[in-house]
């Protein structure tokens, strides 16, 4: 039986370093190639040497899909291709292939520069990585060799996010990568088509997770952030680079233009000046909103939000700054956090998630002394507020997808055990499909039960159409016809033709049958009484009586003998072909069960 | 060759095809008189050697129309081509003229149908069926009366349900629904013919396998539903199945289906499949659409989420759940935002706020309870209103509104939802979602927290969004006198933000006060600034934003008696002051000491208004004694009319549109009088001139007056129209009568007359209907007199109009039920400022202008504004259509901006700015009324029946300007 294997070798109940292998059709596809932003050693990146030791991937591997720019789905990348090795094709998405090199360098110099790791990527790899990057489009059926297929669908999540289907022949796979189901003020819905995948690997980040409307945080954060820019106070975003700080950056930029506000808005420098290049050009990737609105003004030439520089931070007077990073452990954040914290007119607002041991997490977590470098305290008199502005789909907007997607079976990646247990259990129970959840290294296999096509002749299929009424396309429907298999092809012929082709003869079956009956009268009258017996029986068909004695129903023959020593037994002889083996038999019983006694 | 051949075959058919959709849209228009059409295309056709030359041919013929009397012959020609005609295309082409001709208007097509239907049995190409079909349904739609033929092509279309091709099915669908019988038949010889089922053949094609079938199949029980079959309960479990179809068309036209099977049958009862229990079926039904809501084609939930709004039956539990999404994280239950404020407010504890994790989860969820994607309506508007397309969320907050209306708590229950878009992304979208909680205000009370949110959009910078909140908050209901004081300090800042806002702002707190009376009571020391021990200083008059506080204050006042006792002196002066400057907002206060200036409760109003309508109906009543009057009397009687009309108007707001009207209406009559007084044609000759100035400036006036008359007024029934044309042929008589004898020779003379008799033609033929109620007129005269008029010389003519004219009597206006005159005011410009707008002359600077438009038809095309420059040069400006707003039935509001320009000026001049009603009486309403006129006036020149103009319909405002010369 063909079947589809897929081994996560990270992602696999877990959040980070998602790379998935699937083997489908007899290809092997690497989705996604990422790093763990929690660990400084060997297993940030996949282990590769599960696909092969110490040789390269290339003749392993036919593709390489990345779904979207975020370091856990690509950040191993050039240690892959460059360092382990493969030549193949890598896919993703335009603005993916623009940022990808970009935030994979400023990863590098962290690691490289910052922390002094030797053995580490260079620049010259990640260049040499991404010219083995082929940009997909989307909804673009890109043939990858002969048989395999890939197709790109929206996916919401960042910029360039992309789903992707995965086809070999009949069987196809569709990996979400991350994806988010509800709009945002920058980039739109998850959308797929029911293309109805054997497998479909989905994330499950909050799978256990059903989050309220979108408006009540937003309404919030801007709230928070308008009082205190009324009451003069300052008030610190710290956010990572990408995704959120855009979104943040376009709340913020169109109230400002809403309410008429006058406080400045900053944005620390860095990497996003180069990002928000991107996101001005790629605006088909965007929302409606932003999309029909580019040709008046583009959304992402911010208006009000300025570059920031160090001195402003002492600036009087309210204003609004972004950050990075996003957890204040360190940089820019940090410094201008310790600057502001001791008025309780300001504020900081903390967008993500932060990690134990930042100062993030301790002012999250209410401590109001913090201890700095060099025996320093610092009070935190500042206001601090927490507003989660995620992208991704909760557990609602995952069966969502896989209502539209409505695959034969799911798997679930890129989440906690256990909260995917609960997802599985639901998925199982509403949509009665098959649900796997394997641990990195573990394999999954699904059996397919992929269609076998075969080409019709269509002089056949116009005679079977003609038959009866048209076909309903949810069913399937029996017709007669000759399969030949042959030169590696399947041919379904009319069974005439496919005795031409063989240069066979047709052999006729006939079945005969005897049936014995009492009846005194004459043969000739027993002749008359069952024709008009058939006749009364059998109104559908065409019953003849032929002039040398014998009944024609439709091809059958019934004839009537007498022997001679009891006249009265009389011997009814039918015959008929194979074709009309039911009606024969049904005749055949019928008789049997005898005439009926004619009064005359 | 036979490759080249099959080319060209194709080249051919993608022409047709093209050339048909663009020949399909002025087939309509058929009319033209050019007689032996058929001959001559007859002769064409011959010539044709090749498809494509006929094709040439057939696409000229069907440029121009066919009349009615050669149409059988056309097609007659048409049919023994096609007999011939071995090329599909030209066959296609055929057969969509037959059907474009059957359409021909007086045109009976019985006589066609059997040719239409014997071409088609022997027909092999599936466009030419297709094609054919479609003529088929032209022809059986022009004949609904005809039984037999319809059945015949029911049958026709039954036949052909089995074709290969999706396009000939489709078009047997179509035909089906549009013709299909819907009721049995009545008459013996029909019921021997075999009656289709025609639901049944239909619904046996939701299966399909062609997705473009499956919705034809749909849309044409969609049809028969439209025609007033009743459609099967037994569909609906059809229906049901393909609202998961693949193709968008399918689902979108199943949800139609769904919905209205759900408003046919919306008490049956329906079983749950999986369990064994059953529910109403619009209930079942509008989960299913709810379901919709979040379907992978925005097309689609467009649709779902508009039909949600019309189910009206759903019950309450439904309703509710489609605004329930159950929050849940990590498993346990959270609490909405929504909830969470709704539990502050009820605690008593306001906005504790900045609790870390306030919004931590509570309880443990347990699994197996929890649905992830609920069958039923779970969520269906929360996922609606956040979704990514404006069209979705604006059809949902629609259907919010027309639901909110009918159920209250429904209403309650959507509000947090409905304030909640106030921060859409889109401006339309919270437009419309202010618009909506303004509709369903009545049945809700705002909490604190609720109308803080409001309240925050009112620093918006769009003015829209602002004048739409004030509205709001004009019509809301609040819970606490913090609320008050809350609305009136937003107010306040929003008014110092935008000082433009100022009306609209004083109107929204004038209602605020009157609302909430007993919530204004106890603020009232605090919003004046009184001090029980110590003097105030005395605010400033002018301020803005403490007559905004007045307003508040004094119209809470008015329903609460005990408020005055509160005021400090001045407040008593500026109450005075404000009741005359600003009377509209301030109401009539029963302040201790002073005496109630009018008494004007409302039953005093009621009694007033009736007694004034009384008044005008008998000093109307009193005008028509005058044919027995000396002509002294007579003018004197309208003059004093005329006057007591004027003042009524004044008086009486209500009446105003009427009193006017009328006092204009004898206003002319009166001018009329003027002009044909004896005296004056008595004189001698020499004398003409004068009394030929003076008759001429009268009937100019009245020719003025009929069309504001005609044009200003909306409410006129054709009865007042014809009566106004009435007086202008009138003055036109006279007019023609002036001409006559002053100018010398006839040949000018002679145009003058003619073109007089059209026009009395032309009245003639308009107000056929209402020529009973002309008895002893002018026009009734002349009507019987007109085939000696057309036969006579000008100069007879003259004659015969100056005694009909003066013999004529005097006709009775009925008023109609409402009148209203059109009328407008500019707010912006003030013409108060005294600083001049300066700008170099020959740029351009732009003038804000911002007016209310009372009662204009139509103002997109109607309304101009006019500048006239110091110098008499007058612009005259169209603004554009997305210059008006509707703010409610029978109001515009015009905001534009204006561009003047102009050489330099010495010093700064004022310019004056109005706004103009342009009208064209070829537009008039009589055109409205009879569309047939247009066709046969073909004779006249149509130039000479439209007049245009415009009458001008606002005060006009002065502005200063002051054109700088360059600097170079």
């Amino acid at each position: 039986m063909p079947q589809i294997q897929v081994t996560p070798l990270g992602a696999g109940q877990d959040v980070g370093r998602s790379c998935i292998l699937v083997s489908i059709g007899g290809k092997n596809v690497m989705l996604d190639c990422g790093m763990h932003m929690g660990y400084n050693d060997d297993r940030r990146f996949p282990d590769f040497s599960y696909i092969t030791q110490n040789s390269r991937l290339t003749e392993f591997l036919d593709c390489v899909i990345i779904s979207h720019f975020h370091l856990d789905h690509c950040g191993a990348l050039p240690y892959m291709s460059e360092m382990v090795g493969f030549d193949g094709p890598i896919y993703m998405t335009h603005p993916t292939k623009a940022i990808c090199p970009i935030l994979l360098e400023d990863y590098r110099k962290i690691t490289v520069d910052k922390k002094g790791e030797t053995n580490f990527f260079t620049s010259q790899m990640i260049k040499d990585c991404m010219k083995k990057v082929v940009a997909v489009n989307l909804h673009q059926t890109v043939q990858v060799d002969d048989e395999l297929e890939i197709k790109a669908y929206y996916a919401g999540h960042v910029l360039g996010a992309a789903m992707f289907q995965i086809k070999v022949g009949l069987e196809s796979v569709v990996y979400t990568g991350d994806y988010n189901m509800t709009p945002d003020r920058h980039l739109g819905a998850a959308w797929i088509d029911k293309c109805r995948p054997d497998i479909l690997i989905s994330e499950s980040t909050y799978a256990t997770t059903i989050r309220d409307s979108k408006r009540c945080r937003e309404r919030d954060f801007l709230k928070k952030v308008h009082e205190t820019v009324e009451r003069g106070g300052k008030v610190l975003i710290p956010v990572f680079a990408l995704g959120r700080a855009q979104e943040l950056c376009i709340l913020l930029e169109t109230f400002w233009d809403r309410m008429n506000l006058k406080a400045p808005i900053y944005f620390s420098t860095g990497l996003t000046e180069k990002a928000n290049h991107y996101y001005k050009l790629f605006i088909t990737w965007t929302n409606q909103k932003i999309r029909k609105t580019f040709v008046q003004r583009n959304m992402f030439e911010f208006k009000h939000i300025k570059a920031f520089d160090r001195s402003y931070a002492d600036n009087p007077g309210p204003m609004v700054v972004f950050a990075t990073p996003g957890m204040l452990h360190a940089g820019q954040s940090l410094h201008i956090f310790k600057k502001w914290a001791g008025n309780e007119k300001n504020m900081v607002i903390m967008p993500g998630y932060c990690v134990q041991g930042t100062v993030g997490h301790k002012i999250l977590s209410g401590q109001k002394k913090l201890e700095m470098e060099g025996r320093q305290t610092l009070e935190v008199k500042m206001q601090v507020e927490y507003m989660s502005f995620s992208a991704h789909a909760d557990a609602k907007g995952i069966m969502q997808l896989i209502r539209m997607a409505e695959p034969r079976s799911v798997l679930l990646v890129h989440g906690e055990a256990k909260k995917m247990e609960f997802l599985k259990q639901k998925i199982e129970q509403e949509f009665n499909i098959n649900c796997f959840m394997p641990a990195n290294g573990e394999t999954a296999t699904t059996v397919t039960n992929p269609n076998v096509p075969v080409d019709i002749a269509l002089s056949l299929l116009k005679r079977e159409a003609a038959l009866g009424p048209l076909p309903d396309p949810k069913k399937p429907r029996t017709m007669h016809g000759t399969l030949i298999m042959k030169d590696n092809s399947l041919r379904l012929v009319a069974p005439e033709q496919a005795l031409k082709e063989l240069g066979l003869s047709e052999h006729q079956l006939r079945f005969t049958c005897r049936v014995q009956i009492q009846n005194p009268q004459s043969e000739q009258d027993t002749l008359n009484t069952i024709y008009s017996h058939l006749k009364s029986v059998l109104k559908e068909h065409s019953i003849q009586h032929l002039p040398d004695g014998t009944v024609m129903v439709e091809s059958i023959l019934i004839k009537v003998s007498a022997a001679a020593e009891e006249p009265s037994t009389k011997t009814l002889l039918v015959s008929w072909s194979y074709q009309d083996e039911e009606l024969g038999g049904y005749l055949c019983t019928l008789l049997r069960k005898g005439l009926p006694q004619s009064t005359g | 060759m036979a490759a080249h051949l099959k080319k060209r075959v194709y080249e051919e058919f993608t022409k047709v095809v093209q050339q048909q959709q663009h020949e399909e849209a002025p087939a309509k228009k058929l009319r033209l008189t050019k007689p032996s059409k058929s001959a001559a295309l007859h002769i064409d056709l011959c010539k044709a050697t090749t498809p494509t030359d006929a094709l040439q041919y057939l696409l000229q013929f069907a440029r121009k129309p066919v009349e009615p009397e050669s149409v059988e012959g056309v097609v007659r020609i048409l049919l023994e081509h096609y007999y011939k005609e071995t090329d599909s295309s030209v066959r296609l082409k055929i057969a969509s003229l037959l059907g474009l001709l059957s359409k021909t208007q007086g045109f009976i097509p019985d006589c066609i149908v059997d040719d239409a239907i014997n071409t088609l049995n022997n027909e092999k190409s599936h466009q030419v069926i297709a094609q054919l079909l479609d003529t088929l349904l032209a022809i059986g739609t022009q004949l609904p009366e005809n039984q037999t033929i319809r059945l015949r092509l029911v049958e026709v279309a039954c036949r052909h349900l089995t074709d290969t091709s999706f396009g000939v099915r489709n078009k047997c669908l179509q035909l089906l629904g549009c013709l299909g019988s819907v009721d049995k038949p009545v008459s013996k010889e029909l019921e021997s013919m075999v009656l289709k089922d025609v639901q049944k053949i239909i619904g046996d094609y939701f299966n399909d396998q062609d997705p473009r079938v499956r919705t034809a199949a749909i849309k044409a029980m969609l049809q028969l539903h439209e025609r007033g079959m009743k459609l099967q309960q037994t569909i609906y479990s059809q229906a049901c199945k393909l609202l998961s179809d693949d193709y968008e068309q399918v689902r979108s036209a199943a949800v139609q289906m769904v919905w209205v099977l759900s408003q046919l049958y919306p008490e049956s009862i329906v079983p749950i499949p999986s369990s064994n229990e059953e529910i109403r079926l619009v209930d079942d039904a509008f989960g299913k659409i709810s379901h919709m809501v979040s379907d992978g084609s925005w097309v689609v939930r467009v649709q779902a989420a508009k039909l949600l709004g019309s189910m009206h039956q759903v019950s309450a539990h439904f309703l509710e759940q489609t605004l329930d999404k159950k929050l849940m994280s990590d498993l346990r239950r959270k609490r909405t935002a929504h909830e969470r404020a709704k539990e502050l407010y009820s605690s008593g504890e306001f906005s504790s706020g900045r609790k870390w994790a306030d919004d931590a989860p509570k309880e443990k969820v347990d699994t197996y309870a929890v649905n992830l994607i609920d069958s039923g309506a779970c969520g269906a508007f929360v996922h609606g209103l956040e979704d990514e397309m404006f069209e979705v969320r604006i059809a949902a907050v629609e259907a919010l509104c027309t639901l909110a209306q009918s159920s209250s708590s429904f209403a309650e229950k959507c509000l947090d939802f409905l304030v909640d878009m106030f921060n859409d992304e889109i401006e339309e979208v919270r437009l419309q979602s202010i618009h909506v909680l303004r509709q369903i205000s009545n049945n809700i009370t705002l909490r604190e927290d609720q109308l803080d949110t409001v309240l925050a959009v009112l620093e918006d910078s769009s003015r829209d969004i602002r004048e739409a909140l004030h509205e709001l908050l004009c019509y809301t209901n609040v819970s606490t006198k913090e609320c008050i004081q809350l609305a009136l300090v937003e107010l306040l800042k929003n008014l110092t933000k935008y000082p433009t806002d100022r009306n609209s702002v004083w109107k929204c707190l004038k209602f605020l006060g009157a609302r909430h009376p007993t919530l204004v009571l106890p603020l009232v020391p605090e919003l004046l600034s009184t001090h029980p021990y110590f003097d105030t200083p005395e605010p400033d008059m002018d301020d803005p934003a403490y007559i905004a506080v007045l307003v508040l204050v004094f119209n809470a006042a008015k329903s609460c008696p005990t408020m005055s006792a509160l005021f400090s002196d001045h407040t008593f002066r500026h109450y005075a002051y404000l009741r005359d400057s600003l009377s509209h907002l301030v109401p009539p206060l029963r302040l201790p000491g002073r005496k109630l200036v009018s008494v004007s409760d409302s039953s005093g109003m009621a009694s007033s208004e009736e007694s004034s309508q009384q008044f005008l109906r008998q000093s109307l009543e009193r005008v028509y004694t005058i044919q027995h009057l000396e002509a002294q009397g007579a003018q004197e009687l309208l003059e004093f009319t005329i006057r007591d009309l004027q003042r009524l108007g004044e008086l009486q707001p209500e009446l105003a549109g009427a009193a006017e009207f009328s006092a204009t209406y004898l206003r002319c009559q009166l001018l009329l009088m003027k002009g044909l007084q004896e005296k004056l044609w008595n004189v001698a000759a020499p004398l003409y001139l004068k009394q030929n100035a003076m008759a001429s400036a009268a009937a100019r006036q009245i020719l003025e007056e009929t069309y504001k008359l005609e044009f200003l007024y909306s409410g006129l029934e054709t009865r007042q129209v014809a009566i106004v044309h009435h007086v202008r042929l009138q003055a036109k008589a006279l007019q023609l009568v002036l001409n006559a004898r002053t100018s010398r020779g006839v040949e000018p003379l002679l145009s003058i007359c003619e073109k007089f008799l059209q026009e009395v033609d032309a009245f003639q033929r308009c107000f056929v209907a209402e020529l009973t109620h002309f008895q002893d007129s002018f026009v009734e005269k002349l009507l019987e007199l007109m085939p000696r008029l057309l036969a006579c010389k000008p100069l007879d003519l003259v004659k015969i109009l100056q005694t009909t004219l003066r013999q004529s009597g005097f006709l009775h206006l009925r008023l109609p039920e409402q009148l209203h005159r059109a009328t407008a005011t500019i707010i912006e410009p003030t013409g108060e400022s005294d600083n001049p707008l300066r700008f170099t002359s020959g740029l351009v600077v732009a003038l804000d202008v911002d007016a209310t438009l009372e009662h204009v038809q139509d103002p997109h095309n109607s309304v101009k504004v006019q500048v006239v420059y110091p110098d008499g040069q007058a612009h005259i400006i169209h603004p554009r259509p997305g210059d008006f707003r509707n703010p409610g039935p029978g109001r515009h509001r015009l905001i534009t901006q204006v561009y003047l320009s102009h050489s330099a000026w010495t010093e700064p001049c004022q310019i004056e700015v109005r706004l103009l009603l342009a009208y064209s009486s070829s537009k008039s309403r009589t055109s409205i009324l009879k569309p047939a006129w247009n066709e046969s006036t073909d004779g006249l020149p149509a130039t000479e029946n439209s007049i245009e103009g415009t009458i001008p319909f606002s005060k006009s405002v002065k502005v200063f300007i002051m054109p700088k010369p360059t600097r170079r």
